[in-house]
């Protein structure tokens, strides 16, 4: 659906896309995460033919970007960051004339349009002016407006930013609701980590306009950082016993606790704790940390995602 | 399928939509020059509204359509602009429709103008002046086309917009000789008025009301109007594939 290679866009001095190349096939689901700057949405832009590349090549939907762009604009959805319906418009309004523009007749543009008000629960707003609805209502007319056409590729750049978590969850839930519907391939950027944790089955790692990963999230974590188990003891020296009955699993011991940074913790921890009762030293705590995106990316670049890419040291590194 | 004119029409439609929903901003837009034509007039030597009427439809056509540009603004900062780059409208369609919407309403605009002339004596030629305004909406759309262009390029700076649309369209009415005759100028002055394309507008626009049809001066208002046309529709799309 998606393959680039080398693209690139130099705004005058500042490489903000160095060189990607990205394969993406049918059907997938594709978060690009990264902080901001970090070049996501010049990549997405360059491949919905809104900006062209500095140089490398992308095709989508089987289309050259700069060569072939309205066989791509034809193939595509879009949903921008800002608001897609003109503010002075209504709602239905620019739905129809959106399925306009993409060559539907004004019957089929008003059918069209009619039902996605419906299944996008804007019944209520859609013939109010745009300027007076709420965050989440525009945002879910923006989507409508992309997918009035019912492309087979969606690109949405940072679709819930702005908004409350019910309506962050709301819209997750259209997007995964559409995915499976309809099969349509999703690229989506975010810089929320949980976001892309939970909806994507791939996560693209980008940083200073390159892919530093590219993996589910599941993998990235367990590949990258690995879970951390925390075993608390009631004094010290039960501390040091319990770190050489598990000195096959090297902890580190701080105080009366001792942290382990291991593999499918949850399976192995009950092992450990009854290995630890059986040599005397018997847990008194113990506490599962699963790693987040936030760690693979703090274990790739030595900063955080959470800190808008300022560099923050944490426990689990010096584990 | 869509086509050029079909893009331009949903592009066209999309834009004066909400100017017809909201009929009293239209309205006081279109009694606007009848004030000016009334307190005006009375000021010039008798006979000339004929002279002089055409120069006030070309003035009111010239006045809209340079302001295509500062919907734009606002539809640029907002992301429905970016919305509509994406979809598969031709990009000409989105310059001439925009142009189109200020337009439209200039042209019912100077039939009222007309009508509330005649009855003073003015007189014109229909076919005359029906060629006129296809010449002046030529021209118009390459104004137009040029103001979404100066829109784009000042995308983040909206005083840029205002300064350079204020301080080109006055030289551009007065060097046209469209509130007085250009003739009686200095050499200097004349020159400059050769050199800008809406003079040979506004001279076909006189000539044509005037029932004079098949003369040089409506061929050189076809010819500056569109080369008007055409540098704006090129500069228009350049910029828009252009612009991040």
């Amino acid at each position: 659906m998606i393959e680039t290679q080398g693209l690139t866009k130099h705004f005058k001095d500042v490489r903000a896309v160095d060189g990607i190349d990205l394969t993406v096939a049918p059907g997938e689901l594709v978060a690009l995460l990264g902080p901001n700057g970090a070049g996501k949405s010049t990549t997405l832009r360059m491949l919905t033919t809104l900006i062209p590349p500095t140089s490398g090549t992308a095709r989508v939907a089987g289309f050259d970007v700069v060569r072939q762009q309205r066989e791509v604009r034809l193939r595509i959805g879009y949903i921008g960051q800002g608001n897609g319906a003109g503010h002075s418009q209504r709602g239905r309004d620019e739905l129809i004339s959106q399925g306009r523009a993409y060559g539907l007749g004004v019957k089929d543009a008003r059918a069209r349009a009619a039902t996605l008000i419906e299944s996008l629960g804007l019944a209520e707003v859609a013939d109010r002016k745009v300027s007076s609805l709420s965050g989440g209502q525009r945002r879910r007319l923006d989507i409508a407006m992309g997918l009035i056409h019912a492309p087979d590729l969606l690109f949405l750049d940072e679709p819930s930013t702005g908004l409350d978590p019910q309506n962050r969850a709301n819209l997750q839930e259209h997007i995964l609701d559409l995915r499976a519907r309809h099969e349509t391939t999703i690229v989506l950027t975010t810089h929320y980590l949980d976001e892309a944790d939970s909806m994507a089955e791939r996560v693209i790692v980008v940083d200073r306009g390159r892919i530093i990963a590219d993996d589910s999230p599941q993998r990235l974590k367990a590949e990258h950082v690995g879970d951390l188990i925390t075993l608390g003891f009631g004094h010290e020296a039960d501390a040091a016993s319990a770190a050489s009955t598990l000195s096959g699993l090297h902890p580190v011991r701080e105080g009366t606790r001792l942290l382990i940074s291991t593999q499918g913790a949850p399976r192995r921890v009950t092992g450990m704790l009854d290995d630890l009762r059986a040599g005397g030293s018997p847990a008194v705590e113990v506490e599962v940390t699963r790693p987040t995106l936030d760690d693979v990316f703090l274990k790739l670049t030595g900063r955080s995602l959470r800190e808008g890419g300022t560099a923050e040291t944490r426990e689990l590194v010096e584990v | 399928m869509t086509t050029l004119i079909t893009d331009t029409r949903t592009v066209f439609s999309r834009e004066l939509r909400p100017v017809l929903r909201d009929p009293f901003t239209i309205t006081f837009a279109m009694v606007q020059p009848l004030v000016f034509l009334g307190l005006f007039t009375p000021l010039l030597p008798d006979d000339s509204l004929q002279w002089f009427v055409p120069g006030i439809i070309v003035m009111s056509c010239l006045f809209a359509s340079s302001m295509t540009g500062s919907n734009l603004l606002f539809e640029i900062q907002t992301g429905s602009h970016e919305r509509m780059l994406v979809t598969p409208l031709r990009r000409p369609a989105l310059l001439i429709g925009r142009a189109l919407k200020e337009i439209v309403p200039m042209f019912a605009q100077a039939a009222l103008i007309v009508a509330v002339c005649v009855p003073f004596g003015f007189r014109f030629n229909l076919a005359g002046a029906l060629l006129g305004l296809i010449i002046l909406a030529a021209f118009c759309i390459g104004l137009g086309a040029l103001s979404y262009t100066l829109a784009l390029a000042s995308k983040n700076q909206e005083w840029l917009f205002w300064t350079v649309q204020q301080t080109l369209i006055f030289p551009l009415l007065l060097l046209a000789g469209v509130l007085l005759p250009i003739e009686n100028g200095p050499g200097w002055l004349r020159a400059l008025a050769k050199g800008n394309p809406l003079s040979y507008v506004v001279d076909a626009e006189r000539a044509l009301f005037g029932g004079d049809i098949w003369t040089s001066a409506t061929l050189a208002g076809v010819i500056a109007a569109g080369a008007t046309a055409a540098l704006g529709l090129w500069a228009g799309v350049r910029a828009m594939r252009n612009s991040d």
